[in-house]
């Protein structure tokens, strides 16, 4: 099931890429940051992919083998359980960017919707916008929490809870685009002309959103991957029974000092998975987003 | 400027209004029975009753609200459902360790990444600055908690110079032992922040040293260090100072996971022990509690810029 999911995601990057102009992922990819950062994130994704069918079973139990050092028992060593650390933390791949590819797509259509509404329905604007300020100052981890203690913890109830702190930048940006674009001459002229507004939305605003929201969901893909590890680490994310990172260093946190490598394995992973989906993102916001480039470069 | 002042605090009502609303809301729209969640697996329908008669779920929706509120206003956050002592109290007796370590961590990342950020804008491109990029890029992807139990791990137990977990109040065991606990969560804590403030810093710090006055500055022959300190510092003051304002949310969100790591008994803790306990109003009075200091500090913020800023005027 899971496998399913994570393969549909990634199928659904490449038509995206054919039907925008191809020239752009051209130069996009003569960025270096973008280059690197995307070799590395394709070998985390088909480790994601491929890897859980070639390792052992994450949850086998094997109560002898247990607390091994890494060579000892497996390439990584074995948890308190005695479960193969590689195998679980390779599984853990595959969860993170589920979660990460899930949050940056819900969290940006949500915000599109909402941000194209805002920036052009001024009756909406005022109201919209309240609301997300006030959701921007609930901070994103404790909102997480109480949403996750409150419906139970699912995969569905953590993206849910992750999506909704995210939820607010995204309407501050597409907004701001759309506030920008509609001052432009050719809105100006379709509306002249009696183009109706969704038809101006659709063909003039929209593909103005698309290179700020590009860079914006790769942000948020890994603040995600982030956030979903630290609500299993303080053991308010995934059920436990599904191997996480998060959920692997909160099981690690007992025997810290005489295993560490059970919390430094995975987080090692999670770390650089984050920097390269951030370096990714940084490499895209030059390339794709001038504006933004000038001014943090 | 007196008028601008009481707009801009009106202004925050509508934005606490929004909070109180999403958490009153959340509780009551949240699919399932929250009840029954807070109660768990083995409760029985007595239990979930008298926890949903204690969060005040039987009445009308209307009703609740307008009691909720009308206590909220009255400086009321709530009961907890199993000490059954008010939240205010509980947080009054865990907020010091949290205030101190946001103390701590707030200055001890603005004296750090002040200068770096500096440094890296004026010799921009140079190594300096891409070691000053490189680390913001790094801060932002390591996890708070694994850069915990790295440190735990470099400086406790194997260096030995440093106590692995707990935290001594400075007003009980003195300044000397609660800095030798404090040092470790700070440093910790920092490190995201110090990436944000640096990353931040740089970028406005580039910007001024394109204006013109820093040009008449070096032309009049005035030393490259307070070309720095007086004219580009200064004038990048407005952008770093609202970056800290807006990282506060994400110094609140690092509080809970560091107290977790070194094991402080803060409001992070306070959280943590409510979630496991589904002690469900603490976890919705610390949200209101944690989002009305965001909002508040931003408003702070938003004021002193007539003083970093005097063109500003409103």
């Amino acid at each position: 099931m899971a496998s399913e999911s994570s393969v549909q995601s990634t199928a659904a990057e490449t038509p995206r890429t054919k039907e925008d102009d191809p020239s752009v992922w051209r130069i996009a990819l003569r960025n270096r940051s973008v280059l690197w950062g995307g070799i590395l994130l394709s070998a985390i994704a088909l480790v994601a992919i491929v890897g859980p069918f070639l390792t052992l079973d994450p949850v086998a139990l094997n109560p002898i083998n247990r607390l091994k050092p890494p060579g000892d028992a497996g390439l990584f060593g074995t948890d308190q359980l005695g479960r193969d650390l590689f195998s679980r933390v390779v599984n853990g791949a595959r969860v993170s960017l589920i979660v990460g590819i899930a949050v940056a797509t819900i969290a940006i259509s949500i915000g599109l919707f909402l941000g194209l509404i805002a920036g052009y329905v001024r009756l909406m604007d005022a109201l919209i916008m309240r609301v997300m300020d006030g959701l921007m100052s609930i901070p994103a981890i404790l909102l997480a929490i109480a949403m996750i203690s409150l419906s139970g913890a699912t995969l569905t109830t953590v993206v849910t809870a992750i999506v909704i702190p995210e939820i607010p930048r995204v309407v501050r940006l597409v907004r701001a685009v759309v506030l920008t674009v509609r001052e432009e001459p050719y809105v100006e002229a379709a509306i002249s002309v009696g183009t109706k507004v969704p038809l101006i939305m659709v063909r003039h605003v929209l593909p103005n959103t698309i290179a700020p929201l590009i860079v914006q969901a790769t942000y948020i893909c890994g603040s995600a991957m982030l956030t979903e590890a630290i609500l299993g680490f303080l053991g308010a994310g995934i059920p436990p029974e599904i191997p996480s990172w998060g959920n692997i260093m909160s099981e690690g946190r007992t025997f810290f000092q005489l295993t560490p490598w059970i919390i430094f394995f995975p987080g090692i992973c999670l770390a650089v998975t984050v920097l390269a989906v951030n370096t990714v993102g940084d490499g895209l916001r030059d390339t794709l987003d001038p504006r933004i480039a000038r001014t943090l470069r | 400027m007196l008028f601008y002042i009481f707009k801009r605090i009106l202004m925050t009502i509508p934005v606490m209004l929004v909070v109180a609303l999403f958490v009153f809301l959340m509780l009551r729209l949240s699919p399932g029975d929250p009840a029954a969640v807070i109660a768990g697996d083995f409760a029985t329908a007595e239990d979930v009753a008298k926890i949903r008669e204690k969060l005040g779920l039987s009445e009308p929706i209307f009703i609740q609200f307008t009691k909720w509120i009308g206590a909220l206003l009255q400086g009321d956050l709530g009961t907890s459902i199993f000490s059954n002592k008010p939240v205010t109290e509980l947080i009054a007796q865990r907020i010091e360790p949290t205030v101190l370590l946001a103390l701590t961590t707030i200055a001890f990342s603005v004296f750090v990444a002040v200068p770096l950020g500096t440094v890296a804008a004026f010799r921009a491109g140079s190594w300096i600055d891409r070691m000053v990029m490189l680390f913001s890029v790094a801060g932002f992807s390591v996890p708070v908690f694994v850069l915990g139990y790295i440190l735990i791990y470099v400086f406790s137990l194997n260096l030995g110079l440093l106590p692995v977990q707990g935290y001594r109040s400075p007003f009980e065991h003195g300044l000397g032992p609660f800095l030798l606990h404090i040092t470790l969560p700070t440093v910790t804590l920092s490190v995201i922040f110090i990436a944000l403030i640096a990353r931040m810093t740089r970028a406005s710090v580039i910007e001024v040293l394109e204006e013109d006055y820093i040009r008449t500055a070096r032309a009049k022959g005035q030393s490259e260090f307070k070309v720095l300190m007086r004219h580009a510092l200064r004038n990048a003051a407005v952008p770093i100072v609202t970056v800290i304002g807006i990282g506060i949310a994400l110094l609140i969100g690092g509080v809970v996971v560091t107290e977790s790591v070194y094991n402080i008994p803060g409001l992070g803790r306070l959280v943590l022990d409510a979630v496991l306990a589904r002690d469900y109003p603490i976890i919705q009075g610390l949200i209101l509690f944690f989002s009305f200091i965001y909002i508040l500090l931003n408003l702070l913020i938003d004021l002193t810029y007539t003083v970093l800023d005097p063109r500003i005027r409103y």
